[in-house]
């Protein structure tokens, strides 16, 4: 009995953290890190060459508070870059962080998700050194904390509406006011935009969101979606394209750079305008945001690197391969 | 020299146990005294009442720290949660007991050796992997089964939700049933009554207290578990019109909006306070199944 008790009790404490943990992970679900090819213990001995031994020791200890101080003292630069924040962002900054370290394998480039509200808090208070958001910072925080954070506008992301297969012969191309009744739950079949007798779905995703809020914004003129009607919100973009996909009559939205060599679902057309890179460069296709990447004040010099590296014409067809759009070559500007 | 002997044969294990003891205390009680910090936000910083957040279903906060003030009302994710936990341990308890029977008293060397440990890898599986099958399979199943308009529904996730709780029923249930009496069985057997007789007349009413407990964890697990859930209730913000409609549970708009919230926003209090809620139902299962405890326990074998 007494032994059953005291299992009963550590059960009881167990699942109380789990049910705790259970919420806070989602915070900060995915982990990457990319270290460079050697070791911060290795970096020090080659930097021995150049600088004095008291330098690297302190590099080589260093937190993101002193990153500045120290790393304006070498050349070649050994540090270690820290980062959090959009989902959205996450895959071309880690393709970034990859590609980085082999132009500067002594940097270690650790980037987490966490969602764009976490990735502004943390880099606003120091924690990170760049903060990953969909949104701008002036939305989310307050004017005075917006202001010490500088935007680095590393790419254009561009959002397309997207449909079950089975619609794809029968709806290619949407008003935008088609497109704003579907979503605010006046048009609830897909025969009243010229499809087959089926119920639309709506997928969403949740109001806080900064796909959605970019998809409100510029594909919905700001009409707020439905509530109403039927509709499955999901928690990230991979699980959307996996709902739109095994749901008939399913309509949703998620960033081109999720459909990249993607069949599964198909595109729609806005005032018959096709959701591209191309058309979004020239301005044609008005659904599209800049990716931020926030640092607090001017970025420390390592940073710089990373940041100046993923806006290099180098990197810049790797962005394009991803699909995202690259900064420097739009046509128009927000 | 003999006095640190005696500190090695004594007091060293029993200091570092109590350390960790005491640790595992304070850390639950920070965890909850910090939940109660950031949660009391939405009634004390944005002057919401109780009734605000408990009785409205009219859920839109801000989400910017100078945004106008917006309604908290969580009445859907309490009734979501309620409605989709209950049902998971509606389904999962006959299948329990049914196992927790056949291993403790049908057949204990089958039981023992194949499907204890079968049981036992359930609670192993990770539930992204019960979250992703279910949003896959299932819910495709359950959506043509029923012909309905998609499959991601309160009854799918109640059927997640049930396989996950099945695993901590089941062992509890069973080792209750274990640890009754065999006096109580022979006594039985003596009157004359058959093996199902003994199962259903005394092996159960003796064990009921421990199968209450192994309920309630289960209940308190499914509360919690917020991944799996999430990805096959649709999230609907709405109360579900019937077992075959979609709507959200308090764990899965705390795992979709936190981190997309900022800080200190109305938005990100109302799920804190969503949070200190989840806590609060699990303090209250435990001291639940505490009462049951004590409830069994007393009288025969003392106070143990």
């Amino acid at each position: 009995m007494k032994l059953k008790k005291v299992m009963g009790n550590a059960m009881a404490v167990t699942l109380m953290l789990a049910s705790l943990t259970a919420c806070s992970t989602s915070g900060t679900a995915a982990t990457s890190t990319t270290t460079g090819g050697t070791t911060t213990a290795a970096a020090t001995t080659t930097d021995v060459a150049t600088t004095t031994a008291a330098t690297t020791a302190e590099t080589s200890a260093s937190s993101a508070a002193v990153t500045s101080v120290a790393a304006t003292t070498i050349s070649n630069l050994s540090d270690s870059i820290t980062g959090s924040g959009s989902s959205a962002l996450l895959p071309l900054a880690q393709d970034a962080a990859e590609a980085f370290k082999t132009q500067y394998p002594d940097i270690s480039v650790t980037l987490n998700a966490g969602g764009s509200g976490t990735g502004l808090k943390q880099v606003s208070d120091g924690s990170v050194d760049i903060g990953n958001s969909d949104v701008a910072a002036e939305d989310k925080l307050d004017a005075d904390k917006a202001a010490e954070l500088v935007d680095h506008k590393v790419a254009v992301v561009t959002m397309a509406a997207i449909v079950n297969n089975e619609l794809s012969d029968s709806v290619k191309n949407l008003t935008k006011q088609q497109l704003i009744d579907i979503f605010t739950g006046k048009i609830t079949n897909w025969n009243e935009v010229g499809g087959p007798d089926q119920a639309v779905l709506l997928v969403t995703r949740p109001d806080t969101s900064g796909t959605r809020a970019l998809f409100t914004e510029y594909a919905l003129d700001g009409n707020q979606e439905s509530s109403d009607a039927s509709y499955l919100e999901t928690d990230n973009s991979g699980e959307l394209l996996e709902t739109v996909k095994s749901n008939p009559g399913a309509i949703g939205y998620l960033a081109l750079s999720y459909l990249v060599n993607n069949q599964d679902v198909s595109t729609v057309a806005i005032d018959g305008v096709e959701p591209t890179l191309e058309n979004t460069y020239n301005g044609s296709y008005p659904v599209w945001g800049y990716e931020h990447m926030y640092t607090k004040g001017e970025p420390s010099e390592t940073v710089k690197a990373f940041i100046d590296f993923i806006l290099s014409d180098t990197y810049a067809s790797r962005i394009e391969a991803q699909g995202y759009g690259v900064t420097a070559k739009m046509t128009v500007s927000r | 020299m003999k006095h640190v002997s005696m500190f090695r044969k004594e007091y060293a294990g029993r200091v570092l146990v109590s350390i960790c003891g005491v640790l595992m205390i304070l850390i639950t009680l920070s965890i909850g005294a910090f939940l109660v910090y950031k949660g009391s936000a939405t009634f004390t910083v944005f002057g919401h009442s109780l009734g605000d957040f408990f009785l409205s279903a009219d859920f839109n906060p801000s989400d910017s720290a100078s945004g106008p003030a917006g309604t908290v009302g969580a009445a859907i994710f309490i009734a979501g949660s309620l409605l989709t936990c209950g049902l998971a341990l509606l389904i999962a308890t006959p299948f329990s007991l049914a196992a927790a029977i056949f291993m403790s008293s049908i057949s204990p060397r089958l039981g023992q050796t194949y499907l204890r440990p079968a049981i036992e890898i359930f609670v192993g599986i990770p539930s992204i992997v019960y979250g992703w099958t279910g949003l896959t399979v299932l819910s495709p199943f359950i959506r043509d089964l029923f012909h309905l308009p998609y499959g991601n529904t309160v009854f799918t996730a109640s059927l997640v939700l049930a396989l996950m709780i099945f695993p901590t029923i089941t062992s509890v249930a069973a080792d209750s049933l274990a640890a009754v009496p065999v006096s109580y069985q022979q006594a039985a057997y003596a009157l004359g009554s058959t093996r199902w007789q003994l199962i259903w007349r005394v092996m159960l009413p003796a064990a009921g207290p421990g199968i209450g407990t192994g309920m309630i964890l289960g209940l308190t697990r499914a509360f919690g578990e917020a991944l799996a859930v999430s990805m096959v209730i649709g999230k609907t913000r709405a109360f579900p019109k019937n077992l075959f409609s979609s709507t959200s549970t308090l764990t899965s708009v705390i795992a979709s909006n936190m981190g997309n919230t900022f800080d200190g926003t109305e938005y990100n209090s109302a799920l804190w306070t969503m949070a200190l809620l989840l806590l609060l139902i699990s303090l209250f299962f435990i001291i639940l199944t505490h009462l049951l405890a004590r409830q069994g326990g007393g009288g025969k074998h003392g106070p143990s």
